[in-house]
């Protein structure tokens, strides 16, 4: 079945691979990219800033609901076996306890979907929830207490006892790497790719790099706790306040957990405290809608920070090889990514590392192998840039040692390997800007004062350098966005899509495009989200929303136009135009090629007794995607100051200088870019999960231990961008929540090696990596 | 958090009275005692909250410092005595937690504070001998980055995070205790005890005997002294390895040198084989290596933190170096 399904989607693939442009979505160029001196593009500050910034905005945990009740978790400390006992009398017995639930007394639920299984399936792991006695890591949830305040629950909690019957676990990536395997795929790209004979390739190169890297398990850190509130109504309903970037697929999902129709469940999120790739749908959701069931009683749950650490899964632990073959001259003969990523049995979140490999750079042969390696630990997930991110740590740090054994400028070896088309998929780039955005960021950080040899730049105790890497993040649209407009006569807009605003400026941006669209000032537009009971289905994820909100708002406006045009009548003078046209202006429609030729919305709406018009449409299927090899780029400096008596890091400047299309809003897209390189910062120097290596146990499971940057690590980040429209992209933009993050690590590590003459393949860089080779 | 009564005593004999019972603990700021009451760590009866108590600093004719035990954080690095005449102690407090913690943390409770270890804090999944004594030691062949290089027993590795206490025991700070029984005073080296056989007794304070003040004896040459630590991001961590020193050059000879450190044991560590070595030699790098080296003679790795040695005697030398040579 699935193989005939692979065949026809396969056919498909190649079809719209030869298509011609034109019958494609993105084969004629939204009219908003040719707006130049309008909207799009304003450093407009966030509409909800005020709101938040004064504690007026509700966020999940905030909503107070009639006889709620609070819970707290219990948690398991063996990596996998059985529950041999599990004592509960004395958390049952404690002051204001509602109800302890455990696999003996939680309802019978249906297996979760799995994320990706189907189109809004959004498990994180297939595993029972507390359906058994059986442990799957350690960490797992064994018990939800309800009490009537969260202290008693946190009291009551702390009174069960369990005790384990183990079995023997894999929670060790050296073991369980022995036994890595080929996962079925990467995301829908194959996990292996072979042209040439690179090994045969890279044996006979005049020059070669064969480098190994090592990058820890990271895990999820958003100031706002996973919080939910939520009750089930008498006629079976469940509402649900949550924390999400995924409010269909949650709501979908829950559904089918709990046997009930996906229009009895439903998800708000207005406000989400970060996001990150860790806020979809989780156990805790599961567990506290059941525990309603269970109680009667409505629940709010909210994850310690420990609770975080121990259910919601993370950036995975990598090993990867890299190996470069050149010519003398720099060209590569052949291109090696392959390595293995740690994963459980029951999830399906392959950190595809290889992926910048795959588009980055041409070479006579290519060698890409992504493994995945079984655990027993919590499933691991998305995570800002899954796999770019690491994947660029691993692969330009390979092309920086390249360059050093050529005695050439990193950013030179770059440009001569520069491919004109997607190097192994063959087709076109939709926009590509790197080598421009390497000119910009070099002449604007100052890479020509880099010292060639390694330690050369000193200040008293401390060693400077500078290094440079690449950044990459693909394009995405998802497919199933839709939107509703409604138009009223007084010249108001309300624009609606089931998307989310999780801090990134979605609201705010797509208020700016939506009203450049409908040729109305902001203060007119009103843009509602983050309910599932709005249009279409979005995932905040893969920087997908941006565009797939774009092309749902034009394909509802596109209608509007339509429906529109038929109210007008033989005065009007846009009466008989087809869609294709009349365009949106000034608060109306006019002939696009002859403006005079007007008629306000007022006035249409008036004239044909409408007080209003609500249109909702479908965005068209992502088949561009197919059609054009679509990324993101950019180039990566730091600055790097490392004490040669400590081996204290410090990153004393950065600049990112991006090739994301048209930027949309300066100000938000600033901040996504800064956010992601703090978030670097992190990756390359200091944050790191530890499990402990006896029981797969996370031994810092708090912010005081787990060290993401404080304000004193982070420098002064300069952004500056290409702003060059991609032509096939709704508004000519690409997302950029994830790309900030991609090329940080490395362009840091090759900045501590230009300082200290010291590379260090294996993340976080600390000072004890350093101190001793000073 | 499991429930207990919250008690706010009109003197300190009432204190006293107070703290005496079983299953009571003096609350200062709570920076630490709240934290380890959230997890299940601590499990007092009581909280005698003592900040309403001894919260002045005193400037005595003697040229010593009397401070209530009381005294916030804050308060006291921004002390302008502590500024001009104990520079190495107001950095050492500034180098600690963040400024918000600084705030509530009071002296006496920063003295008290437990010693930290991940394991420690893990009540349902770690053993530890210090909050189940005998139950065994998870850290020690477990993640131990943070843990001691001296002093440490089978029992238990755990360093005193305490960044304060090491620039007091450097000054040779003075604690003034009280109790029912009566008043006595302590050395500040004298009041945290190593592990042993018996981790879960951090200090030598008797049941119900609390910190009334901090005394520091006039040290003239400590207003050339500073304090450096290394941590693993730029504030806001614990160190991993930490120096406070005071120096006196005459003439290019040592004449009187105060030299702890942090970040290496169960209690602050006075280096007092570290200034045998040094006084009355010659100031120079070679000196402050050899010094650094007598006092790490006794160092025992473990797994994670062999780098500390290196480390520590690396840090020495460039403190004293920097205390030592006159900005040209």
């Amino acid at each position: 079945m699935s193989a005939i399904k692979n065949a026809v989607e396969a056919l498909a693939k190649k079809a719209i691979e030869f298509a011609p442009d034109t019958w494609l979505p993105g084969g004629k160029p939204d009219p908003l990219i040719d707006h130049d001196h309008g909207l799009i593009g304003a450093p407009v500050s966030r509409l909800d800033g005020v709101l938040k910034v004064t504690g007026r905005a509700p966020f999940a945990a905030e909503f107070p609901v009639r006889g709620m009740v609070y819970a707290a978790l219990a948690f398991s400390t063996i990596p996998k076996g059985r529950l041999r006992m599990l004592d509960t009398s004395a958390a049952e017995a404690a002051p204001g306890v509602v109800l302890v639930m455990t696999h003996n007394n939680a309802p019978r639920l249906k297996p979760t979907p799995l994320f990706n299984s189907s189109p809004k399936a959004a498990g994180p792991s297939d595993l029972p929830i507390l359906q058994d006695d059986r442990i799957h890591w350690n960490g797992e949830t064994i018990a939800v207490v309800l009490a009537e305040t969260q202290e008693q629950a946190d009291y009551a909690k702390s009174l069960i006892i369990a005790s384990y019957e183990p079995e023997p676990a894999i929670v060790v990536f050296a073991e369980a790497k022995a036994h890595a395997r080929l996962p079925e795929s990467v995301l829908g790209e194959p996990p292996t790719v072979e042209s040439g004979h690179a090994e045969a390739a890279l044996a006979k190169a005049q020059h070669r790099v064969d480098i190994t890297y090592q990058t820890p398990h990271y895990n999820h850190n958003a100031i706002e706790l996973h919080g939910i509130t939520l009750y089930w109504s008498a006629d079976g309903h469940l509402f649900v306040h949550d924390a999400s970037q995924a409010v269909v697929q949650a709501a979908w999902t829950l559904a089918e957990v709990f046997g009930i129709q996906e229009e009895q469940v439903h998800v708000s999120s207005p406000y989400v405290g970060g996001g990150f790739g860790g806020k979809t749908l989780w156990h805790h959701h599961v567990l506290a809608a059941a525990a309603a069931k269970v109680s009667g009683r409505p629940v709010r749950l909210v994850l310690s920070r420990e609770g975080v650490y121990r259910t919601i899964g993370g950036r995975t632990t990598t090993e990867q090889r890299v190996a470069i073959g050149a010519t003398a001259d720099g060209h590569f003969d052949a291109l090696i990514h392959t390595g293995t990523a740690a994963m459980t049995a029951h999830n399906n979140c392959p950190e595809q590392f290889t992926f910048p490999a795959r588009h980055l750079y041409a070479a006579g042969s290519f060698k890409i192998v992504q493994q995945v390696a079984d655990m027993d630990m919590v499933a691991n997930t998305f995570m800002r840039a899954p796999g770019e991110s690491i994947g660029t740590f691993a692969l330009e740090c390979t092309v920086d040692e390249l360059a050093e054994r050529l005695a050439m400028d990193p950013i030179e070896l770059r440009k001569r390997n520069e491919p004109a088309e997607d190097p192994t998929s063959g087709k076109p780039f939709s926009s590509r800007h790197l080598v421009e955005a390497y000119q910009a960021g070099a002449q604007r950080f100052g890479w020509n004062k880099r010292g060639m040899k390694p330690g050369s730049l000193r200040d008293g105790e401390w060693r400077i350098g500078l290094g440079c890497a690449s950044a990459t993040y693909p394009y995405f649209r998802m497919p199933g966005g839709a939107s509703r407009i409604t138009l009223r006569q007084e010249g108001t807009v309300t624009v609606q899509f089931a998307a989310h605003e999780m801090g990134m400026g979605t609201a705010t941006v797509q208020t700016q495009v939506a009203a450049e669209r409908l040729g109305l000032p902001m203060d007119c537009v009103t843009v509602e989200y983050g309910d599932s009971s709005l249009a279409g289905s979005f995932l905040a994820g893969g920087s997908s929303q941006t565009a797939s909100i774009g092309a749902a708002v034009i394909a509802a406006h596109r209608e509007l136009v339509s429906q529109l045009l038929t109210l007008t009548d033989s005065e009007s003078p846009i009466h008989g135009l087809s869609v294709d046209d009349v365009g949106s202006l000034n608060r109306g429609l006019c002939k696009l090629d002859e403006p005079a030729r007007f008629e306000s919305y007022a006035s249409i709406l008036r004239r044909a007794n409408r007080d209003e018009l609500t249109v909702e449409a479908k965005a068209s299927q992502p088949l561009e995607i197919m059609h054009w090899s679509m990324h993101s780029f950019g180039a990566m400096f730091a600055e790097v100051r490392v004490s040669a008596v400590t081996g204290e890091t410090r990153v004393s400047r950065f600049l990112g200088s991006f090739d994301c299309g048209r930027i949309l809003n300066a100000k938000t897209a600033a901040s996504q870019f800064r956010g992601g390189i703090i978030m670097g910062i992190g990756l390359a120097l200091m944050e790191e999960t530890q499990f402990d290596e006896r029981h797969g146990r996370i031994v810092n499971p708090s912010l005081s231990e787990y060290h993401v940057p404080v304000h004193m690590d982070v420098p002064d980040i300069e952004v500056i961008w290409t702003g060059i429209p991609d032509p096939h992209t709704p508004m000519g933009a690409h997302g950029v929540g994830e790309i900030g993050i991609t090329g940080v690590g490395a362009a840091i590590a090759n900045a501590i090696y230009n300082a200290t003459g010291r590379r260090v393949r294996k993340l976080p860089i600390r000072l004890d990596d350093l101190m001793v080779m000073i | 958090m499991t429930p207990f009564t919250y008690f706010r005593p009109g003197d300190a004999a009432d204190a006293q009275s107070r703290g005496a019972l079983p299953g009571a603990k003096y609350l200062g700021g709570g920076t630490n005692l709240v934290d380890l009451m959230r997890e299940s760590v601590e499990r007092p009866q009581t909280l005698v909250d003592v900040t309403g108590l001894s919260n002045s600093i005193e400037e005595r004719p003697d040229g010593s410092l009397l401070i209530g035990a009381a005294v916030r954080n804050t308060a006291l690095a921004e002390n302008r005595a502590v500024r001009m005449r104990f520079p190495l102690l107001a950095r050492g407090i500034l180098a600690g937690a963040s400024a918000q913690i600084r705030n509530m943390a009071t002296i006496g409770g920063n003295i008290l504070q437990r010693t930290r270890c991940t394991y420690f804090y893990d009540r349902d999944g770690a053993r530890c001998n210090k909050r189940s004594p005998g139950q065994g030691c998870d850290a020690r062949d477990g993640f131990n980055r943070m843990h001691a290089i001296l002093g440490a027993s089978p029992a238990c590795v755990a360093t005193h995070p305490s960044d304060m206490c090491v620039a007091l025991a450097a000054l040779g700070a003075i604690v003034h205790l009280q109790s029912a029984q009566g008043a006595r005073v302590l050395a500040i080296t004298d009041i945290h005890r190593l592990p042993e056989d018996h981790p879960e007794i951090d200090t030598v304070l008797a049941p119900g005997e609390m910190i009334a003040a901090v005394e520091l004896p006039p040290l003239p040459f400590a207003v050339r002294s500073t304090y450096r630590k290394v941590r693993d991001r730029a504030s806001y961590a614990f160190g991993l390895v930490s120096v406070a020193a005071a120096v006196d050059v005459d003439d290019g000879t040592i004449k009187e040198v105060r030299l702890a450190l942090g970040g290496v044991a169960h209690k602050p560590w006075r280096a007092l084989t570290a200034e045998a070595a040094l006084k009355g030699k010659p100031a120079g790098e070679a000196v402050f290596w050899a010094a650094g080296e007598a006092e790490l003679s006794a160092a025992q790795p473990l797994s994670h933190n062999a780098f500390k040695i290196e480390l520590v005697k690396r840090l020495i030398t460039a403190v004293l170096l920097e205390l030592t040579t006159i900005p040209s």
